[in-house]
């Protein structure tokens, strides 16, 4: 209420301030409080909008290179044809309805101790609070998969230009081809990604290429929902799709992207279509701006994903460390909304309340056929924690019925999830 | 009837923005509600095409349907799972939120010779407690207006199969309709600006 009442005599007396600067000294120092968000994906979007949303008296600065953001969420169906890359494209409009002052250049240093962030275009920014959601970098754990290789073995784990590369590979390929994705080790974005890419790949194999394969190379010997993966993989893809572990023989090491070649130890697959998926660590500028650890992820208090390293500064997203949630869409939406709300509080000079936290992910397995995972968290002991009881995955013996309607909730939350976060 | 009803509701409204910050312990009611926005859009106003509209749902629905699915009675793909990550007290705090929403009808698909219809049927069986087009938050019913129209259908096809209880007075005049009816009667409701 007296939140409600200072902002809207800040809204009355805004002309007034203009006019005489030295009025009202300490009433313009409390409008003018200013937060810096590096990053416009999923997480930075959400806790700009929601910073203005709860307090439209906070000067919110949204730094991202781009003018428009492909999502990675649904882009597996791009691969399929199922779906165009306009209908995975969004832009800045809605943000900028909300009044945040969108800047579309580079974050190139964050001074945590000037309390400033400078970009790529020379500009220098100010913050009281900065909010970094610069998502992933690529690390690298394969030899010979550098820049080069990536425009001919393309990952497609940023949605965009390396998408639409995957897409073209996969229609340009002979029937009886074979696609071989190398799917990353532990921890990356999107734990189910892969898999549901492989499910998605087949389903337009066998419309199309009846006579082509998909082998997943994998560096891990477990997977997420592995379950229900394996029982689409058999109830859709059977014939099509091959899951190698690492153990088994799974573990890309090296590329030769003159001959599309990967290699395992010393086995040679090549291949009409490589899709690799390198090992992952925080946005470079994390990296850069010193809020990574050994592992190159950020540490965060789960409270208010403030970095434990470096004061004023939350990180949110794929780049924070906010164990137990994964690195998904849902959990970088939830915690931006956390993240936006602490950083309100700790600017009005509240204590940050509890944090509440979803995390959902839908997979669309096979025609009418979606499977999902979801989970609630809350804060105990001062750690994120996954709420007991709670969430889990899709049954194996769900009903073709429920399943059908799990592809509509996916789409729904596809819908709201973009609405939510940049509308 | 109606006018108190909706009397009722924006004072229970304006009671939950007054309260907002921190009187409850644990996590606010906004902080609880956004984390459902992910999939029923921003303060419930949801983009569709089926996860349902929860803005301006009354409390006693919200909370009959979360306990519901929390103790595996109702129907779920997925919010049974859900559902179970929240205490009675944290449920009916969210159900406080949503309530406070100003009603959303979405612009919802349909078939419009249909909808016109199914206008017929609502005044024949429904209309006594899904009052105004289905766009009051009735006690114990949903806000049918301008929702989700495969939302509509789950709900029925749940209803017709016995998998979702009836109120005794609703199964009555459900009881009475023809498959074609019900169909007419939903794109109404969807239909609902
Ligand atoms: C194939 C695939 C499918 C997926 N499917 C799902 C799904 O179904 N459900 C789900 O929940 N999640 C899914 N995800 C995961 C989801 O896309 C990510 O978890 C999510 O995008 C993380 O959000 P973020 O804000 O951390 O990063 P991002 O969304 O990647 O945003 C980071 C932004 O920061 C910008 N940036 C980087 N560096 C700088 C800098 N120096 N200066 C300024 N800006 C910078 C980038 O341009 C980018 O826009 C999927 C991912 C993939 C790859």
């Amino acid at each position: 209420m007296a939140n409600f009442t200072r902002r809207k005599f800040l809204q009355v007396t805004g002309g007034a301030v203009a006019v005489s600067s030295l009025g009202f000294p300490a009433i313009v120092g409390a409008a003018s409080k200013k937060v810096v968000v590096v990053g416009g994906g999923v997480g930075g979007a959400t806790a700009a909008k929601y910073i203005r949303m709860a307090d439209s008296s906070i000067d919110v600065t949204l730094i991202e290179p781009n003018t428009e953001y492909y999502t990675c969420f649904m882009s597996n169906e791009v691969l399929s044809g199922h779906r165009t890359m306009d209908s995975i494209k969004v832009t800045y409009d809605g943000l900028k309805g909300h009044g945040v002052n969108v800047v579309h250049d580079t974050v190139t240093d964050i001074d945590a101790a000037g309390k400033k962030v400078m970009t790529a275009g020379g500009k220098t920014f100010a913050y009281d609070r900065c909010i970094v959601a610069p998502g992933i970098s690529f690390a690298s754990n394969i030899e010979g998969y550098d820049e080069a290789a990536m425009k001919t073995m393309p990952h497609a784990w940023k949605a965009g230009e390396q998408t639409v590369i995957l897409r073209k590979q996969l229609e340009a390929m002979d029937d009886g081809g074979v696609v071989a994705i190398a799917a990353p080790p532990n921890p990356f974005r999107c734990p189910p990604g892969p898999y549901e890419r492989a499910c998605q790949i087949a389903m337009y194999l066998r419309a199309k290429k009846p006579k082509s394969k998909l082998i997943i190379l994998d560096a891990k010997d477990k997977f997420s929902k592995q379950g229900l993966f394996m029982q689409a993989f058999e109830r859709h893809h059977a014939g099509i799709v091959e899951w190698v572990s690492a153990e088994k023989g799974g573990k890309v090491t090296r590329v030769d992207a003159a001959t599309n070649t990967l290699y395992v130890g010393d086995t040679a697959h090549k291949v009409a279509v490589a899709n690799v998926i390198p090992a992952q660590t925080a946005g470079a500028i994390a990296i850069k701006a010193g809020l990574t650890d050994d592992k190159g992820w950020c540490p965060i208090d789960g409270r208010s994903f403030e970095s434990t390293i470096h004061k004023n500064v939350h990180v949110i997203g794929d780049a924070s460390v906010a164990t137990p949630l994964p690195k998904s869409g849902y959990a970088a939406n939830s915690e931006g909304k956390v993240a936006a709300a602490a950083v309100v509080d700790l600017l009005n000079g509240r204590e940050p309340g509890d944090p509440a936290l979803v995390n959902t992910c839908y997979s669309v397995v096979g025609p009418d056929d979606a499977i999902s995972v979801a989970k609630v968290y809350d804060l105990k002991d001062g750690k994120l924690n996954g709420v007991e009881g709670s969430g889990g995955l899709t049954s194996k013996d769900s009903s073709p019925e429920m399943r059908a309607r799990e592809v509509d909730y996916a789409y729904s939350w596809f819908a709201n999830i973009k609405k939510d976060s940049w509308g | 009837m109606g006018c108190n009803k909706k009397a009722l509701v924006a004072l229970i409204g304006s009671v939950f923005m007054a309260g907002t910050t921190q009187v409850l312990a644990g996590s606010s009611a906004s902080m609880m509600a956004n984390t459902c926005a992910g999939c029923h859009g921003t303060n419930g106003q949801s983009a569709g095409p089926a996860s349902p509209n929860l803005a301006g749902m009354s409390e006693s629905y919200f909370n009959d349907s979360m306990k519901a699915f929390k103790e595996g009675t109702r129907p779920a793909t997925i919010m049974d799972r859900i559902a179970k990550g929240y205490s009675d007290e944290q449920i009916e705090t969210m159900a406080g939120f949503f309530a406070g929403q100003p009603v959303y009808k979405a612009m919802v698909p349909h078939d419009a010779a249909k909808a016109k219809a199914g206008a017929e049927t609502y005044d024949k069986s429904c209309a006594k407690c899904h009052d105004e087009g289905g766009s009051l938050p009735g006690d114990d019913a949903g806000i049918l207006a301008g929702q989700w129209l495969p939302w509509l259908q789950y709900s029925m096809a749940d209803f017709k199969a016995g998998n979702r209880e009836m109120p005794k007075k609703m199964a009555k005049q459900v009881e009475k309709l023809s498959d074609a009816e019900i169909d007419a009667v939903l794109n109404y409701f969807a239909s609902q600006k």
